[in-house]
């Protein structure tokens, strides 16, 4: 095939795709065992200093924020991300834990840009802005979800993009025109959060499934956290709900308000006053890190954490839930 | 008829709401764009189908979103899918508009959202691509809306995210971008813009009440044509203006 075009972006991970395979197949449980634990277990198991993470889903929706608050808890570093989150993403770049980043969009979207991101980026902390749109991002998780190197895309041709990706643009072999091919993207760690999941890790989201179900096939560890956790009858009455089946899971987290203070579809809005706390301390350094301390630091846990929040405000968030009909 | 007072917001959004055509499909993004989108649905585009990248499509806008992946972007929607779904959907050329922001916009309608300044040791770093990139190279026409000012109206972005018509006739295509995609209009603070099929460079259409040819040349920081058939946008209508306050954006987020 014929190469026309190179980005110069690092492939910040690098693949395998029969190492892929053999860790599929003697690294994932096909037999249904008991996988639930605390944040603080599946976090100290799966998820180690340097390695490749991604969280799903975007801005402040399904975030898997009682895992993303844990892992910065147990003071992991180094980490390198693929970034299409907002809030979770934005609290590692101001702990300074993010060494490298496959961005796609890190912002506040209705409350602007992410002075985390701004930081941490213009004083070189993070070392490495590896250019990617969200569609392409998603797609490099489908390549691996598929099993196959690399997927072509008719986006991110012609624009400086490519060349600050890891992608190429080919002549396409078929019909002579050009075609940007990504790279695939095997995940080392992935943080889901979820509606429901049993012992097993047997998954159900509602609303959007923005790109749960491509990043859990690409990811060699895999933690979904759940607002419930429900009986296998309950998974198995509804099948065709079930988007991430157990094998693909390590780790089951019961974390009811998950995402808070960000939305869950159906279950709680999002907390607009909390969200501006946020976009207001992370303003400087020194009032991001009186956040992480008193929301992050100064807790022990999720539970902890939910009890400072207060019941009270909790119930309001449910109140504002999206419902159905 | 009585004098309405406007905000420059309010009517960069109303003279946008009125680009959207009934019946079809559309890319909406974070913001401006949400606002424009649920004007349209409850005035000229009923039947608007709004599609939000991380799976929304269809949604009936009673409440504006706040997030494109929030409940809002698929309340009494049509399908919740996922962010694969939405932009193979664009791909193989069933969106039809899509609406899009940036830092910076050029004469071909090239958008910058990475950085401003040099990618490896920016000025300023900016959120990034998002779903912008894919919008602007997979729907059939994009509609960009702006803040016009020289800062942003330049004739060279620092950071080409978006794709408009690049180099100008031809480079699309060449590119291996879908043929006969590319930017429509610019709807900016100060006047409406479209492209010259000729040269594809943006070309003045019609300026805002109150404000002056030169005005808008004088904000531009790039020779921009002028259409022999210039005409000025209507202001807002005093509908538009109830719906925009009392129903879209009762919270005053955005205007």
């Amino acid at each position: 095939m014929n190469i026309l075009e190179s980005g110069h972006g690092e492939l910040i991970q690098p693949f395998d795709l029969d190492e892929f395979r053999e860790w599929n197949r003697t690294q994932k449980s096909r037999k249904l065992t008991d996988k639930l634990m605390t944040e603080a277990e599946a976090v100290s198991r799966f998820v180690y200093d340097g390695c490749y993470i991604g969280t799903e889903l975007y801005g402040t929706v399904r975030c898997p924020m009682s895992l993303a608050r844990e892992v910065l808890r147990q003071g992991r570093k180094d980490l390198r991300v693929c970034g299409q989150g907002v809030l979770e993403l934005d609290l590692w770049l101001a702990a300074g834990i993010v060494k490298k980043l496959d961005i796609t969009y890190i912002g506040l979207e209705v409350y602007g840009t992410s002075s985390a991101l701004r930081r941490a980026v213009e004083s070189g902390q993070v070392e490495t802005c590896v250019e990617w749109s969200n569609g392409s991002i998603s797609w490099r998780m489908k390549a691996a979800a598929m099993g196959v190197p690399f997927i072509p895309t008719r986006a991110m041709l012609g624009t400086d993009m490519i060349a600050h990706s890891a992608a190429k643009v080919v002549e396409d072999p078929f019909t002579g025109q050009k075609v940007a091919l990504l790279p695939a993207l095997v995940l080392d760690v992935a943080l889901i959060h979820v509606h429901r999941a049993d012992r097993f890790g047997n998954c159900q989201i509602e609303g959007i499934t923005g790109f749960a179900a491509e990043m859990a096939r690409a990811s060699k560890r895999l933690i979904v956290s759940a607002e419930e956790i429900v009986p296998t009858e309950e998974i198995r009455s509804y099948p065709d709900r079930t988007i991430i089946p157990y094998y693909l899971v390590d780790a089951v987290v019961h974390a009811p308000f998950g995402s808070y203070p960000g939305e869950m579809a159906y279950v709680y809005g999002r907390d607009e006053e909390a969200i501006r706390e946020w976009v207001e301390m992370s303003k400087t350094a020194e009032g991001a890190k009186e956040y992480l301390d008193k929301y992050v630091y100064g807790l022990k846990d999720h539970q902890e954490y939910l009890s400072f929040i207060g019941q009270e405000r909790l119930n309001e968030m449910v109140a504002l839930r999206e419902k159905r009909g | 008829m009585t004098e309405q007072t406007y905000s420059k917001t309010e009517l960069m959004i109303c003279v946008a709401a009125r680009l959207f055509e009934d019946s079809s499909t559309c890319f909406i993004g974070t913001g401006i764009p949400m606002l424009a989108a649920m004007l349209a649905a409850k005035t000229t585009a009923s039947n608007l189908v709004p599609v939000f990248e991380f799976g929304g499509l269809g949604a009936i806008l009673e409440e504006l979103p706040r997030a494109v992946g929030e409940a809002r972007t698929f309340h009494k929607g049509i399908s919740a899918s996922g962010i694969c779904d939405t932009m193979e959907t664009a791909q193989r050329g069933f969106i039809d508009y899509g609406f899009l922001g940036g830092a910076q916009i050029d004469p071909y309608g090239n958008l910058n959202s990475v950085v401003i300044g040099e990618h490896d040791h920016p000025k300023a770093r900016l959120p990034g691509s998002g779903g912008g990139n894919d919008v602007g190279s997979l729907c059939w026409r994009t509609i960009a809306i702006m803040q016009h000012d020289k800062r942003r109206f330049v004739s060279k972005v620092d950071f080409v995210t978006t794709p408009g018509y690049l180099s100008g006739p031809g480079a699309r295509e060449a590119a291996g971008l879908p043929r006969s995609s590319g930017p429509a209009y610019v709807v900016s603070t100060l006047a409406l813009m479209d492209y010259d099929p000729g040269t594809c460079r943006m070309r003045l259409k019609a300026v805002h009440p109150g404000v002056s040819v030169d005005e808008v040349l004088e904000a531009t920081g790039f020779e921009l044509s002028v259409a022999d058939d210039i005409s000025t946008n209507p202001p807002p209508s005093a509908e538009e203006l109830r719906l925009l306050r009392e129903e879209i954006d009762p919270e005053k987020l955005y205007i």
